[in-house]
């Protein structure tokens, strides 16, 4: 049991696995491998945003992004406005939406720390800027991605999903910096104590900025992902991931208190998260009674895995 | 000069002037607006803002957030448009039980040491599932009486005016002079010691809930009282705006410092910078984008002005 309890993502993977043979033993097991193949498209852009979140997260209480769905949009438009379906301005097309991340994480950091606002309230204002400028850069066209990138997106490799390969290796990235790296020890010592962390000789605002660019750039990689496997940006397309990207965290065992982050279960959580929607589809149950559902199974999980002790 | 206002007076004085301000500056963009009619159509949705922002307040004045208020919100709504309008015991009944709910989920929270994002987040699912259940297409009807009330014309002073400083007077009075209201900023402030005070903090978190879902749920019925019907999405926003409201207001995410004066005054700051924008002729594009700036700026103002405060203090 104590093994199990130094594992909290186990759970997540756990009720993942529940949701997953429930369905399929609706359909009798005869969409195995598209049920399978979608949850890893759909789980891998979570996973991606998601990703960054628990970075800002485990920055310790208070610390959130709520500027992700607007920099998703953001990054999607403008950049599949640059390569008007041209396959030669992939690269550019690429660099600009990586720029817009790395602006927008500054510009966010930027609002936190010279203007001492809470990052909730300055992800939320800068939000609403990023919006903005996706509204005016999108101006109606619905422009298609460059026919490579867009079969790159929704493409396999022996079956698996090109984007949860994708998504995979960020979480690689993510686990070895997070765990093996300088970096990942100093955003969970200043998330245990930004104090302490301070008096230790932590760089903790270079790592505080750093930590809200990253989630910013992961944010926009998702957001370039997202409109080239789904045909084009629409400046709705990141809204759903304002609370996905929590709830993963969530869900997947990472500290809301901060300090404590836990990168496979974000996977687990991204898939659960999906797979509970796909069940609820496959049952044939109308969308309110749905959304009361999806409710209440987050709520359960939270109630049976979380309520672990608070450090005093 | 330094005697002269308190830390709690500033708290209020900051958003007040940034209010006053904006006021200011919307008057001189239209003067039509220095009217009975332009106050009025100025500030008319200001009042289930101000209530959803004193609602969130109360959650975070026990240092927790509440990310289902706008579900929540559509859901009061949706319930008073259509039971309440049609069968108002049942109606009552459905909020009530509603109420009760959020009182749950404080104790819940409390017990199971949950972060109360996460389970608002999982129950905005729950609240607009409900709302869309009720109903799956805009529509509904308001009460007769809410929508007497809402539509009053007082003599000096619009009904939305009127009414926000009632809001602000009540809060105040629950939250800066009852009991209660001090035991429960204490349980934001230092949890243990209010624990070793005494008080149960279980039974403080669930009235706390409870009331801000009574708070929220007049936000709901006063909505519908103004726009005569309700959909399931109609007050999504509230969730941000609410939280920005109390910001806006000088209240603070931990440690128990709200002011429910200063959040009415950052719900009505909010209203009026929508009008602001448009007499501006911003382009719509950016309307939203101008909003933020808004934000910022007032935020900057403040932070300012406490600065100068904090310098004054150590003169």
């Amino acid at each position: 049991m104590t093994a199990l309890s130094r594992m909290p993502w186990i759970w997540s993977f756990l009720a993942a696995g529940i949701v997953w043979v429930i369905t399929l033993m609706f359909t009798g097991g005869a969409s195995i491998v598209g049920l399978t193949q979608a949850t890893l498209t759909f789980a891998a852009f979570s996973v991606i945003v998601g990703t960054g979140q628990m970075f800002v997260i485990t920055l310790g209480p208070g610390n959130i992004d709520l500027s992700i769905p607007a920099t998703m949009t953001l990054a999607g438009t403008v950049a599949l406005k640059l390569m008007g379906g041209d396959s030669g301005l992939i690269v550019p097309g690429f660099l600009v939406a990586i720029a817009i991340g790395l602006g927008v994480g500054v510009a966010n950091y930027a609002l936190i720390k010279l203007l001492r606002i809470p990052p909730i309230i300055a992800t939320l204002a800068m939000s609403f800027i990023i919006q903005s400028a996706a509204i005016w850069s999108n101006r109606g066209l619905r422009i298609r991605p460059p026919e490579i990138l867009g079969d790159f997106a929704i493409g396999s490799v022996l079956g698996v999903p090109n984007v949860a390969i994708l998504a995979l290796v960020v979480t690689v990235l993510a686990y070895v910096a997070l765990e093996k790296s300088l970096y990942g020890r100093w955003i969970l010592a200043i998330g245990q104590n930004i104090r302490a962390a301070r008096m230790a000789g932590i760089p903790v605002d270079g790592v505080r900025c750093g930590t809200y660019v990253l989630c910013a750039v992961l944010a926009s990689l998702g957001g370039y992902f997202l409109a080239s496997f789904s045909g084009g940006a629409a400046l709705n397309m990141g809204a759903e991931y304002l609370l996905m990207s929590i709830a993963v965290v969530v869900i997947g065992g990472t500290s809301v208190a901060g300090g404590d982050s836990n990168v496979p279960g974000i996977w687990g959580a991204s898939l659960f998260m999906f797979l509970v929607v796909s069940m609820l589809n496959t049952y044939g149950f109308d969308a309110g009674f749905r959304m009361i559902m999806t409710g209440l199974i987050i709520i359960g999980v939270i109630v049976t895995a979380g309520g672990r002790t608070v450090r005093f | 000069m330094r005697r002269l206002v308190s830390a709690d007076a500033l708290r209020v004085l900051v958003p007040a002037m940034s209010l006053a301000v904006l006021l200011g500056a919307v008057f001189y963009l239209q003067p039509r607006t220095m009217s009975y009619t332009g106050l009025n159509l100025l500030f008319n949705l200001a009042v289930p803002i101000a209530l959803a922002t004193l609602a969130q307040m109360l959650i975070m004045a026990v240092n927790d957030l509440d990310l289902s208020m706008g579900a929540f919100v559509s859901f009061a709504a949706c319930v008073t448009a259509t039971f309440l309008q049609s069968a108002p015991l049942l109606g009552l009944l459905i909020l009530a039980a509603a109420v009760a709910v959020y009182a749950g989920l404080g104790v819940i929270i409390h017990l199971r040491n949950l972060p109360a994002i996460v389970v608002t987040l999982g129950m905005s699912f729950v609240w607009s599932g409900l709302a869309v259940l009720i109903l799956p297409s805009p529509g509904g009807a308001a009460p007769e009486w809410i929508r007497a009330i809402m539509t009053v014309r007082p003599p000096f002073a619009p009904m939305a005016i009127v009414a926000s400083v009632l809001i602000a007077v009540i809060a105040h009075l629950i939250v800066m002079r009852s009991s209660l209201g001090v035991v429960l900023r204490g349980v934001g402030g230092n949890r243990r010691s209010v624990e070793r005070a005494g008080w149960s903090v279980v039974r403080v978190r669930a009235m706390t809930y409870a009331l801000a879902a009574v708070f929220a749920i007049l936000a709901g019925i006063s909505l519908v009282g103004l726009t005569t019907a309700a959909d399931a999405n109609i007050a999504m926003r509230y969730t941000l705006l609410s939280i920005a409201g109390v910001i806006l207001g000088g209240g603070e995410f931990v440690g128990g410092r709200v002011s429910p004066i200063g959040a009415v005054i950052g719900a009505l700051t909010l209203t009026l910078a929508a009008s602001f924008l448009s007499f501006l002729r911003i382009s719509p594009d950016w309307q939203i984008g101008a909003q933020g700036a808004i934000l910022i700026l007032v935020l900057a103002i403040r932070l300012v002005l406490n600065r100068r405060e904090n310098k004054e203090k150590r003169a």
